[in-house]
């Protein structure tokens, strides 16, 4: 196989959905059976993936580069004369996730089919799917910073789409509309750190900026810019992958059909700003890992903590998602790159087959989404039940599954993380984060599957689903088995995933900006022989030291997790009620209820205080700005009238004024012209006298 | 090079078509609105023509010989005034990568907006006459190399404008047309003064070496052409370039229009009928950003680089206040409206950073923003036709009801807020990456992305409060699309998306221009 095929193989994969989407959204009016072939071209789409997924990681070691130039600009002062490329890289992460993303898309079309069976914009849903999965491999591919933002936004389109599908429902399109709009803020910073990338290294593209970086030139000169630039980037992973503070909008979108919040909610989307991260980690600086670091533990345990008490089936799988998310982001921000990605391909998989059971709950209880009016639905759907609580074992970290394997390994890099820079708070959270996790997974299950059915009308009519939505949770509990990933049930490291697909890549920023223990040493360097090294030996001797420990104290932290779940919900030896009556027990109980009040808080600030804005804006608008052009314009026609009284009055008085007078002297002088001569004499003699009285000429 | 006058051709066509139109009798309105269409068609067609043979490295700007499809002649000839000298006035036509895109936008906008002007039943002849002489104005400013003739176009423009809005526009049209016709008009006599200022003050060299004073505009971009104690000079001996800088500047600034001068356009939008709404967002805001490119730029670059800084504050006040007042409307077309004023802001900023990409920027999104808001305006226009109100309130649940405009509807919004893969992303990308990419407008750019954010809100808020939620069951008869409106909404669609996809077609055409542009500015060159 050459490179060229894998390079066209992998721009078909992309192009497809996108094909795909345009014709049922164009033609699926007249011909509502054309969902068929947007599933087949998904269908198509993931075995092509698995070719390239094969292909590439058997054969091809080197990453595979593709690019056209997109806008070309001459030259001119201040910038120079430049290019924006657009291309794809395949490399290891890239065909891995190619993989994940389109089974999961191809599983979900298909369980869809029976899910959304008789919705009244039936292949409508399915063209949004395609638009989505276009979206999302776009993110995948790309290798450049600025595609990645350009199919970033198409996710986050295709996203309100699906998440406001049932748009009658108001509650949906507030959820559609929120989402974008939080999305949005992370989106500003991603932005603008774009913005600061491209004035200084006048590309977008990943590699040249990086080769750049490790040549020493800093953003602006400074290190503390490069900082910058990682943090606002990493905003954009805020933003899509749902962390504090915004995380607020995922819980919402589960608005959106239940086979949506699989894929999109739960598996891909939510997780490209994790993947995002794996493609920025080389320039991350110590500072901006911290930060990610305490991102992201703080809110996998804020997530943990509201989960602990969510009565919708759905709200505690979302609370997880954002936990596990934040997992995810707290491994890339101690260092532990590899996991991290392992992470995020096991998370999608359990998680995605949870969504989908819980889908499957949901169809045969008729839209009933609340565990309280659950129970006992393990008899009548052992499918849905088993591959449940397989993804529940792993997503616990049990062993034997997947999601021990890489859960240990995070829950590892946090507790080295740790000893190496003493910042023990992070390994405490992740570890209490893992404990709750356990409990409230096994609450979820323990609540919707056993015990006594709650609400017995609805669990006399429960089924199990038909074949084609069993068969995705099959497919999706089987890969949350240990074996696809490695040999040995206890430990990844051995397995192909860790050893050879997944390598972290050597960081670029300057030696004193990164963490001491990702600073290898020249040494180190060179006796490598496979390029690229990126922890010093210390890292990799304290992971050892933490491997076993972090394992024995996951174990136990679910462990108990599950026991106190069992105690609660199983066995009823702890009358849950009694216990949230107490004053401080109640108080945090209702706190993790309503979420802690953030979403009440921004509304009432960030939401209520720039509607307000708006709306004294809109006054001042009206009165000042535009009352000024009002009001000169009064002035105007108020002077006008002034001057037109002066006019008629004034300038047009003295003219009439003038007549009279003369009128008036006329009249008056009329009087003596008499036309008697002895008058006329009389007044000339009198003339006389007078004149020479007064010129005295004698 | 084409053989016949094609600028003059698609300048006065259709003057041509009024004349024709007055000769058509009332009874026959159908025969008006065909041969009005004809007409904006025809121009279309020689708009492609000019594209066509338009050579993309020739730069324009300042140097005749490389514009193109130059007309050339002596207009006014006036000799023998002992005190004024000769006063020679050119009718001067030329094309380049600046005025290409707007010929463009202009024979486009008066199509769309003549196939939406199909509506319109009262005094169909005088309305289309009217019509057809503001194109004539429109595309005159866009050709008009000649200060004087540029300023004949302008006002051209703004009498038939007057009548379009005042005659057929909504309940209070007399108080918006005044209103629309004075602010101008305003606006204008900065711009007539700084005109005879610069008349008096540049000497042009003739071809037989006589001098004269002259309105020819890329004379008085050359600086030695300038009289330094010419009439300008009285103003203030120490700064009069800058004073006339501002004056010019406020002239073409009511026009974008630019905070504090805005306040003329959500009146005169809310009372202009459909089309002329169309024309006046698609076109005409156009007229004000393109004036200080073409004029103020280059004729007072010192002052342009003095005072970036604030072009660039203006735009970000433009985004911002813009996009917040926009968020407070309760009336769709008011707020689509203040959504042109913040939309503009960023032609501001992308001006005011003085880059080839910010610069580019600015052009494109004057094109997009043409063809995006005649969009909504349209869109408008559709629901106003059926329902009689535009209330953002009154509607509710209409995707049900009428899917094929609603999914118009989400790309018209869509490329409004900047999504990717629509025009309106590539200029607002290069806009703020031109200004983020110069010192003086960064902080300027930085703070103008919430304006990315805030039309994300009233947008998405818009959708939902029109086309989601339960249908009101009062419109529950409207009819989806039809033909007709079909005809306006595609082609306007596929122009959003073909320039998001493939933004090159357009950036080259101005490319070379702008560079030119903005190292005339900057370094003199």
């Amino acid at each position: 196989m050459s490179e060229s095929l894998l390079i066209n193989l992998s721009v078909a994969i992309l192009f497809l959905p996108l094909l795909g989407f345009i014709t049922v959204v164009i033609l699926g009016k007249r011909f509502p059976k054309l969902y068929l072939l947007e599933v087949g071209i998904v269908s198509i789409a993931f075995i092509l993936s698995l070719v390239v997924m094969f292909a590439k990681l058997a054969y091809f070691p080197k990453d595979i580069i593709a690019e056209f130039t997109w806008i070309t600009m001459g030259s001119a002062p201040f910038a120079g004369s430049f290019n924006i490329d657009l291309g794809i890289k395949i490399d290891n992460i890239t065909v891995m996730m190619l993989f994940v993303v389109n089974l999961i898309s191809m599983l979900v079309h298909l369980f869809s089919i029976e899910y959304m069976h008789g919705d009244k914009r039936y292949t409508r849903y399915f063209s949004y799917l395609g638009l989505f999965t276009f979206s999302m491999l776009g993110i995948v591919l790309t290798h450049n910073i600025l595609m990645m933002y350009i199919f970033w936004e198409l996710v986050g389109v295709s996203s309100y789409l699906l998440i406001g599908f049932w748009y009658e429902k108001k509650s949906a399109s507030d959820a559609g509309k929120k989402a974008f709009i939080v999305n949005r803020i992370g989106d500003i910073g991603m932005f603008l750190g774009i913005l600061i990338l491209w004035t200084n290294y006048k590309t977008f593209t990943f590699d040249a900026i990086y080769s750049q970086m490790a040549a020493g030139v800093m953003p602006f000169g400074s290190s503390a810019w490069l900082t910058a630039a990682g943090i606002l980037i990493f905003m954009g992973a805020v933003g899509k992958s749902a962390q504090f503070p915004l995380h607020v909008w995922l819980p919402d979108a589960m608005e959106g059909p239940t086979p949506v919040s699989a894929l999109i909610h739960a598996a891909t989307m939510v997780a490209a700003g994790v993947y995002l991260v794996t493609r920025i980690f080389v320039m991350l600086t110590a500072d901006a890992m911290l930060v990610i670091a305490v991102v992201g533990a703080f809110t996998s345990l804020v997530a943990a903590t509201i989960a602990l008490t969510q009565n919708d089936i759905k709200k505690v799988l979302a609370y997880s998602t954002v936990s596990q998310l934040g997992y995810m982001v707290m491994s890339l921000g101690v260092g532990a790159y590899a996991f991290a990605f392992f992470h995020l391909v096991t998370h999608a998989f359990f998680k995605a087959c949870m969504f989908l059971g819980s889908g499957s709950v949901i169809h045969a209880m008729h839209h009933e989404q609340d565990i309280r009016n659950m129970g006992g639905l393990k008899k009548k759907m052992p499918i849905t039940y088993y591959t449940f609580l397989i993804s529940t074992l792993a997503i616990s970290g049990i062993p034997l599954t997947s999601g021990f394997l890489s859960k240990d390994g995070i829950l590892a890099g946090t507790l080295a993380f740790g000893k190496l820079t003493g910042h023990w708070l992070i390994p405490i959270m992740a570890f209490t984060v893992a404990g709750m996790t356990a409990f409230y997974m096994f609450r979820l299950v323990l609540l919707t599957f056993h015990g006594e059915p709650r609400d017995h009308h609805k669990y006399d009519h429960a089924h199990e689903s038909p074949k084609l939505m069993v068969a995705p949770l099959v497919i999706l509990a089987g890969l949350s088995i240990f074996i696809w990933y490695t040999p040995n049930p206890i430990g990844a490291d051995a397995g192909w995933v860790l050893s050879s697909w997944i390598k972290t890549p050597a960081q670029v920023v300057p030696y004193n900006t990164r963490y001491e223990f990702m600073r290898p040493s020249t040494e180190e360097q060179k006796a490598e022989v496979h390029g690229e090294i990126t922890h010093s030996v210390e890292y990799t001797e304290t992971m050892h030291w933490a491997h076993y420990k972090a394992m024995f104290a996951s174990l136990a932290v679910a462990g108990l997790g599950i026991l106190i779940a069992m105690l609660f919900y199983l066995w009823k030896k702890v009358d849950v009620d009694k216990m949230i009556e107490g004053k401080i027990m109640n108080t945090l109980y209702r706190g993790s209820l309503k979420k802690w009040k953030i979403d009440e808080l921004y509304d009432a600030t960030a939401v209520n205080g720039t509607l307000q804005t708006g709306n004294g804006l809109s006054w001042f608008d009206q009165k000042i700005v535009d009352g000024a052009v009002n009001g000169s314009a009064w002035l105007t026609r108020f002077t006008s009238k002034l001057s037109g009284l002066f006019d008629t009055y004034v300038v047009d008085g003295m003219v009439n004024f003038t007549a009279l007078f003369s009128g008036f002297v006329g009249l008056s002088f009329r009087k003596l012209q008499t036309g008697k001569v002895q008058t006329y004499i009389v007044f000339v003699v009198f003339g006389v006298i007078i004149l020479l009285l007064l010129f005295k000429p004698f | 090079m084409i053989g016949f006058p094609i600028l003059s051709l698609i300048t006065f066509l259709p003057v041509l078509g009024m004349i024709l139109i007055l000769f058509i009798p009332k009874e026959q309105p159908k025969t008006v609105k065909y041969l009005s269409l004809a007409i904006t068609g025809i121009q279309v067609v020689l708009a492609i023509i000019l594209l066509a043979n338009y050579n993309y490295g020739m730069a324009g700007i300042y140097e005749e010989k490389s514009f193109q499809f130059i007309e050339k002649f002596r207009w006014i000839n006036i000799t023998g005034i002992s005190w004024l000298g000769t006063v020679k006035i050119d009718y001067f036509l030329g094309l380049d990568g600046l005025s290409m895109p707007m010929v463009l936008l202009t024979a486009i906008i008066s199509f769309i907006a003549c196939i939406s002007s199909w509506t319109i039943t009262k005094s169909v002849k005088g309305f289309f006459a009217l019509f057809l002489l503001l194109d004539t104005g429109m595309m005159g400013v866009f050709v008009a190399l000649d200060f004087f003739l540029f300023y004949v176009f302008w006002e051209l423009m703004l009498l038939p404008m007057y009548f379009l809005i005042g005659i057929w526009g909504g309940p209070r049209k007399e108080y918006a047309a005044i209103k629309f016709f004075i602010y101008t008009l305003f606006g204008s006599v900065f711009i007539l003064l700084v005109m005879i200022g610069l008349y008096f003050s540049t000497t042009e060299t003739l071809a037989d070496g006589s001098k004269v004073l002259t309105f020819n505009l890329l004379a008085m971009m050359n600086k030695s052409n300038a009289t330094p104690d010419g009439i300008l000079s009285l103003l203030n001996p120490n700064n009069y370039r800058f004073i006339a800088y501002i004056a010019l500047f406020v002239g073409f600034a009511i026009k974008i229009p630019m905070f504090p001068f805005h306040t003329w356009l959500p009146d005169a939008h809310v009372e202009a009928p459909t089309p002329i709404s169309v024309i006046l967002a698609g076109v005409l805001l156009k007229m004000g950003t393109y004036g200080i490119l073409r004029i103020n730029y280059p004729i007072f670059p010192e002052v342009t680089i003095q005072l970036m800084w604030w072009i660039g504050l203006f735009g970000m006040i433009n985004i911002i206040y813009g996009a917040l007042v926009a968020l407070a409307q309760k009336d769709f077309k008011k707020l689509i409206a203040y959504s042109s004023v913040s939309h503009m802001g960023y032609v501001l900023l992308g001006m005011a950073s003085l880059t080839t990409t910010g610069v580019n920027g600015a052009i494109f999104q004057m094109f997009n923003h043409g063809t995006i808001t005649a969009m909504l305006f349209l869109i408008v226009g559709v629901v106003y036709d059926r329902a009689h109100t535009r209330g953002l309130y009154d509607f509710g649940g209409l995707a049900t009801q009428l899917p094929i405009y609603t999914g118009f509807v989400t790309v018209a919004f869509f490329a409004a807020i900047g999504l990717p893969s629509m025009s309106g992303f590539v200029s607002e990308a290069l806009v703020f990456v031109g200004a983020f990419g110069v010192e003086t407008t960064r902080t300027i750019a930085m703070i103008s992305t919430l304006g990315i954010l805030l039309g994300a809100g009233y947008m998405l808020w818009t959708l939902q409060r029109v086309f989601f939620g339960p249908l009101n069951e009062k419109w529950a008869t409207m009819t989806d699309l039809d033909k007709r409106e079909l005809a306006m909404f595609i082609p306007l669609t596929v122009i959003i998306f073909y320039l998001g996809i493939n933004p090159s077609a357009m950036l080259n055409i101005m490319n070379t221009s702008v560079n030119t542009l903005v190292s005339f500015v900057v370094n003199g060159i």
